[in-house]
C-alpha cells in the first residue's frame, strides 16, 4: 500500500497550477484534499506521473457571499468550512446541513468542494446537493497553441459536469476553480438525508430536495437529487416536477418519491441490492421532500 | 475457596502501561528499524485458485534497490508444509486430514493472498515497485467458494490427494436424542448460518529480524501472541538452537487470536536476514491482512431442539459445516468449541452433534476472539427464542426453566472438550446472572413499552441471552518474580500482551502477595531472553494460567522474604507482615527492613551462605489447571428498528457476567466492551464478500465495516464472582465472553420489536445486516399478500 512514483509540483499560483497540468505528454492530476486520490495512490489505482499540490493557493480558498444573494465557494474550500462558515449557514443552509454526513471529521478537515466534485462520484455527497442548488463550475485552463492571452475560463452548468462515473466534463489540463451556488427564493426550503451503514461511510442512498412554495402554499418549484441513486450524480427532474402546481400532501409527495424510486437507477452492490436500493430512495425522498416542504412554509 | 483477596486484587487500579502507551512511547514492531535494515514486500496471488505454471522474476531483480527476490525454488530445506500446530482431541471415530501451506507456493495455488514471491529491497516504496514487475504465469483452476457445496461429490478438489474436501469429521452424543424427540410435545428445526470475518486488529502483523554472526544468534521482534512457541518452531527450521533465537513480542496492537497463529513470515524474514546478512524488516499492510492473516469461521447448521409443553429441552441435534479455508493448520479448535458451547448454561440431558469440516478456497480458518463459541451461542439460543414463541412462553421464562442451578456444580456435560478434557463446569452463576440482567433491563415492563412505537416511527424491541465461556484452559504458564536492591519488583512471563493490561493486573497480583504498590512491579511479558517456557496468550487463559503461576511465584519469593527478614530482625516469621515495600513485625511498625535491603543480603559477594541457599529473592513457579473454568453471562440489550429502512440502533447495552476473581473491574470492563464491540460487528456489520473465484471483494476498511466508536453504545456492565474451583486465585477468564452472545441478543430484540409489524420473522443468520433484514421483511409480506389471496 505504498504509492508508485510521481513528480510532485507544489504550486504557488493558479498560473503553475496550469502551466503543470498544460503538459499533457505527462499524466498529471491535480491534489486537493487527497481524500480519495491518496488512497488510490496507495492501492495502485491510479498511477499519475504528475501530483500538482494546489494546497498551497489562497485564490482556490476564498468563499464569497456574491451581491446576488449567492455564494461562491472556491475550489479548495473545505468540507468543514461548509459545516462551520456561518456565510454557508446563511446563504446555503443545504451545504451545512449536508456536510456532517460526509465522512468523518479529519476528513471533512482535508477534503474540498472542488475535489469532490471533480471526482464525480455518484456515492458523494456533495454532486447531489450542488445539483440540487442549481450550482454552476468555473474551470480554466493555460491556453492552446494559437489561443490568445494565457488563460481560458468557462462555466457550465453542474448538470453537464457530471458525464459519468468518476468522469466529468473536465479536459486533462483544465482544473475546477471555483463553484457559483445561486441564491435561494423566497418561500424556498431544503432538506438532506440519507442511510448509511456506519456513521460516516458512503451512504446506501441519500436525497437532496429544494422545494418552493408560493403564497398559497402551493410548488411552483422542486429539485431532487440522489446520491448512489444511478451512475452518475443527477437531477430527478421528473419526480421533482410532479410536486409543481401540488401543494405538498402526504399523496403528492409520497407520488414523487415513487416516481423518484422508479425512474432511479441504482446500482446493487455488496453493501445493498438494487432493491434494496430503491426501496431507501422511496422512503427517503418521502422524508426530505416532506420536510422541505415544511421548511418552505416557515 | 481461597481467594487471593486483598488490598489490590479487586481494586480499580490505574493501568501501569498507560503512560507509554498513550503517550506514543511504547515499543511496537512497526518501531524497531535497526540500522541498515531492508523491507520486504510479499508478492501475492490474485487469483485464489490456480496452478503456478511460471513465474518471471527477473525484472523484479534487476530493479534498482532491490537485494534479493526469493521464490519457493530458493527456499531449499525450508520448502515444507508448515505445523499443525494444535492437533485434534482424541474422539472416538474422528476424521481428521492435515493439510497446511508451504511458506511460498510451489505450484498450487489455493486461496487469495498466497505468496509467490519474497521481495528485499531497500524500501517498501521499492518492494512494492518490483512487486509489480513480476509476472505470475497461472492457470485458473475451478474454485470451491460456496461451504455448502463444498462437500459435494462433484466439488472441484482442494488437495489432490485427499478423496474429498472434508478435512475432518466428528460426531460426539450424550444420552438419546432419537428417543427424546420421539417423546417431545414440540419439535423445531432450522437451518442457520453464521459467516465469516476478520479479527480485525488495530496493528497488522510485523516481523523484523537481525542475524548478529559474530555473536550467533538472531533477534527477532515479531506481533505474536506466542512468542514461545514461534520462537521454537523458528530456531528448528533454520537450524539453530532454541538458546540462539531471541524473539520480542513488544506491545502489541490487538490479537483477538490470529496472532496465535504460527506463519510462514516468521521463517522467511529471519531466514532472509541470515541470507543477506542485514537487518529485515516486513510490516504486513492492511490489503494484505484480510487475506495472509487467518480469519473468523463460517458455518452452516442443521439444528433441533425437542422441548416439553412446559418449556424444558429434552434433547438438541445439530449437524453442521464448518470452513476451515484452504487449509487446516489449527486443528479443531474452532468447531469443537461450537460444538460444546452450544449447551451453553442448560441442562440438555439428550444431545446429537455431529460436524464436518470442509476445506474451501478461501482463506485459513483460525481462531478469532470467540473461536466457534459464538456459533454454538447462536444456535442454542436461536432454537430456545423459536420454541419460547411456539409454546407461548416467554424468552426469558424458556431459560429460567433450564438454566443449571447453582447447587448442580461441578456439571458435567460428557462430552470432550477442545483441551482434550471433558467438558465440565467449575462453578457458575447461570440464574442470578439472568435475573440480574433481566432486572437491570427492566424486561417485565418491556412489552408495554414496546407498544408504543417510539416518536421518530422506530419500533424497539429487547433481546436477553445467556452464554458460557470455557477459558483458562492449559497446559501451563510460568512466572519468574525478582525483588531487585533497588526495591522494585521484576516480574517476568512468557505469554504476550496486546492489549490486557498484563502490566496492570499481573501486578495487582504480585502487589498483594508482598507488600508493594503495583507501581512497583515492572512487569516483561513475552521476551524469550527473560521468560522461555509457555505458551501463549489465546483461549482467554492469560489471568487463570499466567496469573496464577504469578501468584504461586510471588507466594514463594514471600517466603523468601519472611524468611530473610526474620533472620534480619531476629524475629520469628509468623509476627512479620510485609507491607508499603518492608517487612516489619506487626504492631511494631518501626521494627522493620526495605525488601530492598533484604535483596542485598540475598545476593552477598563475600562470605560463605548454607549448603543449598539459592540467592536473591526470587521464584519462579508454573501453573497448570486440570481443565479449563468455566465463566459465563448474560446479556441483555434493547434495540430501536426503522421498519421502513430496515435500519437497527442498539439503545441499550448490558452485560451482568461472572469471570470468577476480579483482579481489576476496570480492566475486565475493558474485555467486555471490546468484546461487545467486535460482537456488534459481527452481528450487523461484519461480512467478508467472496466473488465467485474465491476473491474478497472488500478488503479494505471501507467496505469491510467494523463498528467506530459511534456505532457502539455505552456497555452498563455489573460483576458477579463465583470463584473458579480450579485454581487458588478463583479467576475465570473474560477475554471473549463479551463477544460470544452478541448476535444471539440482536436476533432475538429485532425480532422483539418487530414482532408487531412483522410476526414471524427469524433472524436465523449472521451478519443480519440491513440489506438482509429488508429482504426478510419483504419476503414476509410477499408471503403474507399471498396467503390473504388465496384466502
Amino acid at each position: 500500500m505504498k504509492p508508485p512514483p510521481f513528480d510532485y509540483v507544489a504550486a504557488a499560483t493558479l498560473d503553475e497550477v496550469l502551466e503543470a497540468l498544460a503538459d499533457t505528454s505527462l499524466e498529471a492530476r491535480p491534489l486537493a484534499g487527497g481524500q480519495s486520490l491518496v488512497p488510490m495512490l496507495n492501492f495502485r489505482l491510479a498511477a499519475p506521473e504528475r501530483l500538482v499540490d494546489l494546497n498551497g493557493i489562497d485564490e482556490l480558498s476564498r468563499i464569497e457571499e456574491t451581491e446576488d444573494g449567492g455564494l461562491l465557494l472556491g475550489a479548495m474550500t473545505r468540507h468543514s468550512a461548509l459545516e462551520c462558515d456561518p456565510r454557508i449557514a446563511r446563504r446555503a443552509p443545504l451545504l451545512a446541513e449536508a456536510a456532517p454526513f460526509i465522512a468523518h471529521p479529519q476528513i471533512r478537515s482535508r477534503g474540498t468542494v472542488g475535489g469532490s466534485v471533480a471526482h464525480a462520484d455518484p456515492a458523494a455527497e456533495l454532486p447531489a446537493v450542488l445539483l440540487t442548488l442549481g450550482a454552476r463550475v468555473r474551470i480554466a485552463r493555460r491556453s492552446r497553441n494559437g489561443e490568445s492571452g494565457s488563460r481560458v475560463e468557462r462555466t457550465l452548468d453542474l448538470g453537464d459536469f457530471f458525464l459519468g462515473p468518476f468522469f466529468s466534463a473536465l479536459e486533462p489540463d483544465e482544473l475546477l476553480t471555483a463553484i457559483d451556488v445561486p441564491p435561494s427564493a423566497p418561500g424556498e426550503g431544503t432538506a438532506f438525508d440519507e442511510v448509511a451503514r456506519r456513521r460516516g461511510d458512503y451512504a446506501l442512498a441519500g436525497v437532496a430536495a429544494r422545494v418552493r412554495l408560493d403564497s398559497r402554499g402551493v410548488c411552483d418549484g422542486a429539485a431532487i437529487s440522489l446520491v448512489n441513486g444511478g451512475s452518475t450524480p443527477c437531477l430527478m427532474k421528473e419526480a421533482a416536477q410532479t410536486l409543481v402546481g401540488e401543494k405538498p400532501t402526504p399523496e403528492a409527495i409520497e407520488a414523487a418519491a415513487a416516481a423518484c424510486a422508479e425512474t432511479s437507477e441504482p446500482a446493487a452492490d455488496m453493501h445493498a441490492s438494487e432493491a434494496y436500493r430503491r426501496h431507501l430512495i422511496r422512503v427517503l425522498t418521502a422524508r426530505v421532500v416532506s420536510h422541505a416542504a415544511d421548511r418552505a412554509r416557515t | 475457596m481461597s481467594r487471593a483477596g486483598g488490598t489490590w486484587v479487586g481494586a480499580r487500579v490505574p493501568r501501569n502501561e498507560d503512560a507509554r502507551l498513550l503517550t506514543g512511547r511504547a515499543q511496537f514492531v512497526e518501531d524497531v528499524e535497526p540500522p541498515g535494515a531492508l523491507h520486504v514486500a510479499f508478492v501475492r496471488s490474485d487469483l485464489p485458485v490456480g496452478r503456478l505454471r511460471g513465474l518471471d522474476v527477473e525484472s523484479a531483480r534487476a530493479h534498482p534497490g532491490v537485494h534479493a527476490v526469493f521464490t519457493a525454488d530458493d527456499l531449499g530445506p525450508l520448502l515444507r508444509p508448515g505445523a499443525v500446530l494444535v492437533p485434534p482431541p482424541p474422539l472416538d471415530g474422528l476424521v481428521f486430514h492435515a493439510r497446511t501451506a508451504l511458506p511460498l507456493v510451489r505450484d498450487r495455488i489455493r486461496h487469495q493472498g498466497e505468496a509467490l514471491a519474497m521481495i528485499v529491497a531497500e524500501s517498501r516504496y521499492v518492494a512494492e515497485d518490483a512487486a509489480q514487475l513480476v509476472e505470475a504465469d497461472i492457470a485458473p483452476l475451478d474454485p470451491v467458494v460456496d461451504l455448502g457445496r463444498a462437500l459435494d461429490d462433484d466439488a472441484p478438489r482442494i488437495h489432490d490427494d485427499l478423496p474429498s474436501n472434508l478435512a475432518a469429521h466428528v460426531r460426539q452424543t450424550k444420552g438419546n436424542y432419537a428417543a427424546a424427540r420421539a417423546r417431545a410435545d414440540l419439535v423445531l428445526e432450522r437451518r442457520l448460518s453464521y459467516d465469516r470475518g476478520i479479527g480485525g486488529a488495530i496493528e497488522n502483523r510485523a516481523v523484523v529480524a537481525e542475524w548478529d554472526a559474530r555473536a550467533d544468534r538472531l533477534e527477532v521482534w515479531d506481533t505474536t501472541q506466542a512468542p514461545i512457541p514461534v520462537r521454537n518452531v523458528v530456531a528448528a527450521a533454520l537450524g539453530l538452537s532454541e538458546s540462539q533465537v531471541r524473539f520480542i513480542a513488544p506491545f502489541v496492537g490487538g490479537g483477538f487470536g490470529p496472532k496465535i497463529m504460527f506463519y510462514a513470515e516468521e521463517i522467511l524474514v529471519p531466514w532472509a536476514s541470515i541470507q543477506l546478512g542485514r537487518p529485515v524488516k516486513w510490516v504486513e499492510d492492511r490489503y494484505e491482512n484480510f487475506f495472509a492473516t487467518t480469519q473468523e469461521r463460517g458455518q452452516l447448521h442443521e439444528a433441533e431442539i425437542a422441548v416439553t409443553r412446559e418449556g424444558r429441552i429434552l434433547g438438541v441435534r445439530d449437524i453442521f459445516i464448518h470452513d476451515s479455508g484452504a487449509y487446516d493448520p489449527y486443528g479443531l479448535t474452532i468447531p469443537i468449541n461450537t460444538q460444546c458451547t452450544l449447551l451453553g448454561p442448560y441442562r440438555v440431558p439428550n444431545y446429537e452433534s455431529e460436524f464436518r469440516v470442509a476445506f474451501t478456497n478461501k482463506p485459513i480458518v483460525t481462531p478469532v476472539r470467540g473461536a466457534g463459541r459464538q456459533h454454538g451461542v447462536f444456535i442454542m439460543e436461536r432454537l430456545l427464542d423459536l420454541a419460547a414463541r411456539g409454546l407461548g412462553l416467554d424468552p426469558v421464562e424458556i431459560r429460567r426453566r433450564n438454566v443449571i442451578g447453582s447447587d448442580e456444580f461441578p456439571y458435567n456435560h460428557e462430552i470432550m472438550y477442545q483441551d482434550f478434557a471433558p467438558l465440565r463446569y467449575d462453578s457458575g452463576s447461570y440464574e442470578a446472572t439472568l435475573e440480574e440482567a433481566v432486572r437491570l433491563v427492566a424486561h417485565e415492563t418491556f412489552p408495554r413499552e414496546r407498544e408504543r412505537t417510539q416518536a421518530d416511527g422506530r419500533a424497539v424491541g429487547v433481546g436477553v441471552v445467556n452464554y458460557v465461556e470455557g477459558t483458562g484452559i492449559g497446559p501451563y504458564e510460568g512466572a519468574r518474580i525478582t525483588v531487585e536492591p533497588g526495591g522494585t519488583v521484576r516480574l517476568a512471563t512468557g505469554v504476550g500482551t496486546q492489549g490486557q493490561g498484563h502490566f496492570t493486573s499481573f501486578a495487582q497480583i504480585v502487589a498483594d502477595a508482598i507488600g508493594v504498590k503495583p507501581s512497583d512491579v515492572r512487569v516483561v511479558t513475552g521476551d524469550t531472553s527473560d521468560f522461555h517456557w509457555g505458551t501463549g496468550t489465546f483461549a482467554s487463559r492469560g489471568a487463570v494460567v499466567a496469573g496464577n503461576a504469578i501468584h504461586a511465584a510471588a507466594l514463594s519469593v514471600r517466603e523468601k522474604i519472611l524468611k530473610q527478614a526474620a533472620e534480619a530482625l531476629e524475629v520469628d516469621p509468623d509476627d512479620l507482615e510485609l507491607a508499603e515495600g518492608t517487612a516489619r513485625v506487626r504492631g511494631a511498625p518501626d521494627l522493620s527492613v526495605d525488601l530492598g535491603a533484604l535483596a542485598v543480603n540475598a545476593n552477598p559477594l563475600r562470605g560463605a551462605v548454607e549448603p543449598g541457599t539459592e540467592p536473591g529473592l526470587e521464584a519462579t513457579s508454573y501453573f497448570g489447571p486440570p481443565y479449563g473454568t468455566t465463566a459465563n453471562g448474560t446479556h441483555a440489550l434493547v434495540v430501536a428498528v426503522d421498519p421502513e429502512t430496515a435500519m437497527v440502533e442498539i439503545l441499550r447495552y448490558i452485560v451482568v457476567h461472572d469471570c470468577g476473581t476480579v483482579i481489576n473491574p476496570t480492566i475486565v470492563e475493558g474485555q467486555i466492551h471490546g468484546g461487545v464491540a467486535a460482537g456488534i460487528g459481527n452481528a450487523f456489520y461484519e461480512e467478508l464478500v467472496f466473488d465467485e473465484f474465491g476473491g474478497t471483494s472488500n478488503a479494505s476498511f471501507m467496505d469491510y465495516l467494523l463498528p467506530t466508536s459511534t456505532d457502539v453504545p455505552p456497555i452498563e456492565t455489573a460483576h458477579l464472582e463465583t470463584p473458579s474451583t480450579l485454581n487458588p486465585l478463583g479467576t475465570k477468564g473474560v477475554g471473549e465472553g463479551g463477544a460470544i452472545p452478541v448476535a444471539a441478543a440482536f436476533a432475538q430484540a429485532v425480532e422483539d420489536a418487530l414482532a408487531d409489524i412483522a410476526p414471524g420473522l427469524e433472524v436465523l443468520d449472521i451478519p443480519c445486516s440491513p440489506g438482509r433484514l429488508f429482504e426478510l421483511l419483504r419476503k414476509l409480506r410477499e408471503a403474507s399478500t399471498q396467503a390473504g389471496e388465496t384466502a
